[in-house]
């Protein structure tokens, strides 16, 4: 038995075992969250295009359908609008169980003011779901887990579930062995790591092997608060609503409306009890509930989330997908798990399952979001920045107000947050966007205006009633 | 339950021949017609339900819409852009492969009809 994952065992031989998938070939998926569903659903797909006979076990112990931490994965929800199209454009539509709420607009809150973003089309093109089958102690939905689903498309494709918790993955020879907490194990020719950055298993791993580093993470938290239907749509309506606030550590917070619950979602550098004291402490978080009162919560965890890739994601015959490998960072992590679960298979369907072919074929698209992540971190520098310039804050209300008020024209800082909010865009793309010399010559007008004695951004002392709402 | 795209009542115009175009849409909902208007006169080219998508021309060409779609009964219809169908074939092209494989369809139904219809309209050849 040879624990290293990575290093071949000395004295086998390479020719023995074909590198690529046949007829008759096992691949083993752990984790069927987004990213091991649609890694299982896109293979399968391609092995029919090309008439190859190859079958997929599925381990994951959890069953999507419980209410609570059982059946869930843990987040915010939110399927972005490029990860909608993308689905639609592959022929897989969110069917309206799946579909908890569909957002039309961002509210951005800010101690200036608050400003509402409509989508460019005025159409509902971002998802809100659940992972699970809703909140702990929930009535029983008429709804459908997200993950659930995606498990459905894969399993009507061919593959099997196995509930069952692996605990190790080892190289046996010149195929890799998969182990389980029941004793269970066996043998394939592939194995695809997509337990997500919550497991054990990818710790293990890293101890057992170390020949590979496990992804980087931070705390986060999320919880549920239970309004009921009509009081959402009446206070929250089709808007997901964002915080810029000047809280240390905090980069990005969201209020997202289900069914009868909104969800809570706190990103940011190690989420801690001081930092959520100040944010509920916020009148601006505090404003968006009725009465002003925030209720206490029906179901709460604090997941970690992937800030560093793993490194490599790849060995023979293994790969490491969604947030098991690398994610965009804070945004469309479904999104990211949806591209690298798709560049995996197309690898392995097409090229083969040796290191070298996931270093060639699916290792590019990782550094692709990877490089872009560094871009993320200087724009949500540029976010901090503006958390503790007020002057700043009011300049970008005025902006966007007067953008979203005006039908037609050049939207361009509603732009660039609605694709930043909504992760819509790579981070390199809205970068480059701000550089642009109209939005730049745009922003210091508004800087300038945005300031000036009665201006609506300056009347944020009066009381929330009474504040000037910038309507649109 | 919540549902995705823009709803259309019945006989609503989703996308007008001749007009500049950008987009293309998927069906998540009911039905829609395409038809070719040509002298006052309709002629319709086909219907088509859930999942089907529409005016992907647009996102291949420059050229204006070259049929007019619209809603048989209430229908909901989601939106692809330009810029996010591109981006995605540049990073993975066999996104494509869904919309190539509906227009070969198209083309072999174009071709049937075609020959069917110079079938009919060829002159009886003298006996
Ligand atoms: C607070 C927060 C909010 C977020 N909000 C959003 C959002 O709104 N939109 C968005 O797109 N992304 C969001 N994300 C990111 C998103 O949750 C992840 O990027 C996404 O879930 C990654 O999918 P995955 O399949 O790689 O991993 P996961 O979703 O974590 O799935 C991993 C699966 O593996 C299973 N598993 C784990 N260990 C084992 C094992 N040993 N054996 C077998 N199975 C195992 C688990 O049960 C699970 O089902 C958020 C993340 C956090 C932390």
């Amino acid at each position: 038995m040879n624990l290293s994952l990575l290093s071949e065992p000395s004295g086998v031989r390479h020719e023995g075992r074909p590198r690529v998938l046949q007829d008759g070939s096992r691949v083993a998926v752990v984790g069927a969250g987004p990213a091991g569903s649609m890694f299982s659903y896109f293979l399968l797909n391609m092995a029919e295009a090309v008439a190859l006979d190859v079958s997929i076990d599925m381990f994951e112990p959890r069953h999507f359908c419980h209410r609570g931490p059982a059946g869930c994965n843990h987040c915010g929800g939110i399927v972005s609008e490029s990860l909608v199209q993308r689905l639609a454009t592959e022929g897989i539509m969110l069917p309206d169980d799946v579909v908890q709420r569909g957002i039309e607009s961002y509210t951005l809150h800010m101690d200036v003011g608050d400003v509402e973003i409509a989508t460019p089309l005025m159409e509902k093109r971002i998802a809100a779901v659940y992972r699970g089958n809703g909140p702990r102690d929930s009535e029983p939905l008429d709804t459908h887990s997200f993950d659930g689903y995606l498990l459905e498309l894969a399993q009507q494709k061919g593959a099997t579930v196995i509930h069952r918790l692996v605990t190790d993955v080892r190289r046996e020879d010149e195929l890799m062995s998969v182990h389980c907490a029941d004793q269970f194990s066996d043998n394939y020719d592939l194995v695809v790591i997509a337990t997500g950055v919550n497991s054990r298993l990818m710790e293990s791993l890293e101890d057992e092997t170390q020949e590979f580093q496990r992804p980087g993470r931070t705390r986060t938290f999320i919880c549920e608060f239970h309004l009921g239907r009509d009081v959402i749509r009446e206070t929250f309506g089709p808007s997901m609503h964002v915080f810029l606030l000047d809280i240390p550590r905090l980069e990005f917070a969201a209020l997202i409306p289900k069914g009868d619950y909104v969800t809570l979602g706190l990103l940011g550098d190690e989420i801690d009890d001081e930092l959520m004291a100040q944010f509920f402490n916020s009148p601006e978080v505090q404003n968006c509930f009725p009465d002003a009162t925030i209720p206490s919560h029906a179901c709460h965890c604090y997941p970690r989330m992937n800030i560093k890739p793993t490194n490599p994601v790849y060995a023979n015959r293994l790969v490491m997908i969604g947030d098991s490998g690398t994610t965009r960072l804070f945004k469309d992590g479904i999104g990211s798990a949806y591209r690298t679960a798709k560049a995996a298979a197309k690898t392995a369907i097409f090229h083969g399952v040796s290191a070298e072919d996931f270093k060639t074929h699916y290792a590019p698209l990782c550094r692709k979001i990877d490089n872009d992540n560094q871009m993320g971190k200087v724009v949500f520098g540029f976010g901090s920045l503006v958390q503790k310039a007020r002057f700043a804050r009011r300049g970008i209300l005025h902006m966007v107000a007067n953008e979203q008020s005006q039908a037609g024209g050049k939207r361009r800082m509603s732009g660039v947050l609605w694709d930043l909010f909504s992760g819509s865009a790579p981070y390199t793309d809205v970068f480059l966007r701000t550089l642009h010399p109209a939005y730049v010559g745009s922003l210091l007008w508004n800087l300038i205006a945005g300031n000036l004695p009665g201006s609506a951004a300056r009347k944020e002392h009066a009381p929330k009633q009474e504040r000037d709402r910038v309507e649109h | 339950m919540a549902s995705l795209g823009k709803d259309y009542k019945d006989g609503e115009i989703i996308v007008r021949q001749g007009e500049a175009g950008n987009c293309m849409f998927v069906i998540q909902k009911g039905e829609v017609e395409a038809v070719a208007e040509s002298d006052g006169r309709e002629l319709r080219l086909r219907t088509m339900g859930v999942n089907d998508f529409f005016g992907e021309m647009a996102l291949f060409e420059q050229a204006t819409r070259t049929a007019t779609v619209r809603a048989l009964g209430p229908a909901r219809v989601l939106t692809i852009d330009k810029k996010n169908f591109l981006g995605g074939i540049h990073e993975d092209p066999s996104l494509a492969f869904r919309i190539v494989q509906t227009m070969s369809h198209r083309i072999r139904d174009l071709t049937d009809r075609l020959a069917t219809f110079e079938e009919h309209c060829e002159p009886e050849s003298p006996e």
